[in-house]
């Protein structure tokens, strides 16, 4: 994408679509992992991360494609950063009014969301390039994907470490919670299990079409 | 909170609440940046300098905030002292260690989006360490750090000779590396109260 400073992309439904599969800031960039580990231990909190970063990534992509013509070359990365602490001070404070309980198991996590690769990524490699329409798909996109992936590690924990979804049990009270599962580790090795399950999805691919390929070479 | 000892602090953010294995904070550089021992060495000893001189001006800004009124720009002016003193580590090295600051390259600008620095300074607010503490806190959290990350580079460079699944190898195995440490982590959990 450096290569090509000033092209600007078409919108299709592919700039929405690759957030979700292809580009998945999670399970295929490896980006913003500390959120996705750390607040997942219940399915409510990481919808809440999820919205609340998506969010936070939208309103600041938005602001960079507007002010991509103003801001200097140099000062760039810092004017990105304060842009997104304001947006991060926003949710912190609605969250705070809205549910206070929610706010307080997500705890720090919500103003770390400055930290998070994904936006500074997204405002960087995209926004800061791109006309508003296409940024504001594609970083609807990519919150959406980020979402996805903290909830299919959110739901997962929940339902092996506490036997409940969305707070309703799940299975008969003899079941055994898996309770490492909500702990610290439980995050590292759910997303590892996830990542596993995709390399392994992703090598079978390759060998069907490597197969296909052969099968076709050997016939001629 | 305020009666807490200091050693007690240090531990308690060296271990039992170890930023990288029981906070998940600054995973990014822990799986980015360890795969050798010296280069992991070195990032968490950056790390650590620059968690240092943030969580002291962390500590003057926002004791200026509060007597200013103005606790809603606390987010803003952390990331902009963390950035500052990144700079600030960047400058230094270069002028007195060049070797080191070619080793290492990328990753220094990078400890800017290290989620365990703004962490750092947002824990020690919300928990209204003093000045001493917020230094030992520090301390404890770089200690931490590098600990996680010297211990997760002596591991892969072990693992780069054992024979995995293709399909394991890279982020997913690393992650179930982490996740052992992790629980290994977990007995130090009562030393301690599990707050943080």
């Amino acid at each position: 994408m450096a290569t090509l400073p000033n092209q600007e992309e078409k919108l299709t439904l592919d700039t929405f679509l690759r957030g979700l599969w292809e580009e998945n800031p999670v399970f295929v960039m490896l980006l913003g992992m500390c959120p996705v580990l750390a607040v997942t231990n219940s399915t409510i909190n990481a919808i809440a991360m999820g919205v609340a970063t998506t969010f936070v990534l939208v309103c600041s992509s938005v602001l960079v494609s507007l002010l991509r013509k103003a801001i200097p070359k140099q000062v760039r990365i810092a004017s990105y950063i304060i842009i997104i602490a304001t947006f991060v001070t926003i949710v912190d404070y609605s969250i705070q009014a809205i549910s206070l309980d929610l706010y307080n198991a997500l705890g720090a996590f919500i103003q770390l969301i400055v930290a998070n690769c994904v936006i500074l990524g997204r405002a960087e490699a995209y926004a800061s390039k791109q006309r508003l329409t296409t940024t504001i798909i594609n970083s609807l996109g990519m919150g959406a994907g980020f979402t996805i992936a903290l909830l299919s590690l959110g739901t997962v924990r929940e339902i092996l470490g506490n036997g409940t979804i969305l707070g309703y049990a799940l299975f008969p009270d003899n079941f055994q919670p898996w309770v490492v599962m909500i702990l610290p580790p439980g995050g590292f090795f759910v997303l590892g299990a996830w990542l596993l399950l995709f390399a392994w999805l992703r090598q079978r691919r390759e060998q069907k079409i490597l197969d296909q390929t052969g099968a076709t070479a050997h016939g001629r | 909170m305020a009666g807490e000892s200091l050693s007690f602090i240090f531990l308690n953010a060296a271990v039992v609440n170890n930023f990288v294995l029981a906070l998940f904070l600054g995973i990014c550089p822990f799986l980015g940046v360890s795969a050798k021992k010296d280069t992991a060495w070195n990032m968490g000893l950056a790390t650590m300098f620059v968690m240092l001189v943030s969580s002291m001006s962390a500590y003057g800004i926002n004791w200026l905030l509060t007597e200013l009124d103005l606790q809603f720009l606390r987010l803003i002016c952390y990331i902009a002292i963390i950035a500052s003193a990144v700079q600030l580590v960047e400058m230094f090295v270069k002028k007195f260690s060049p070797a080191l600051f070619r080793s290492l390259g990328i990753f220094l600008p990078l400890i800017t989006t290290n989620c365990a620095i703004l962490g750092l300074a947002l824990f020690q607010t919300a928990k209204q360490y003093d000045f001493l503490q917020s230094i030992a806190y520090s301390l404890g959290a770089g200690v931490g750090f590098t600990l996680a990350l010297m211990l997760m580079a002596g591991l892969r460079e072990k693992l780069e000779l054992a024979r995995v699944p293709t399909a394991s190898q890279g982020a997913a195995l690393s992650l179930m590396l982490a996740g052992l440490l992790s629980l290994a982590f977990m007995g130090f959990a009562g030393l301690g109260g599990s707050h943080g």
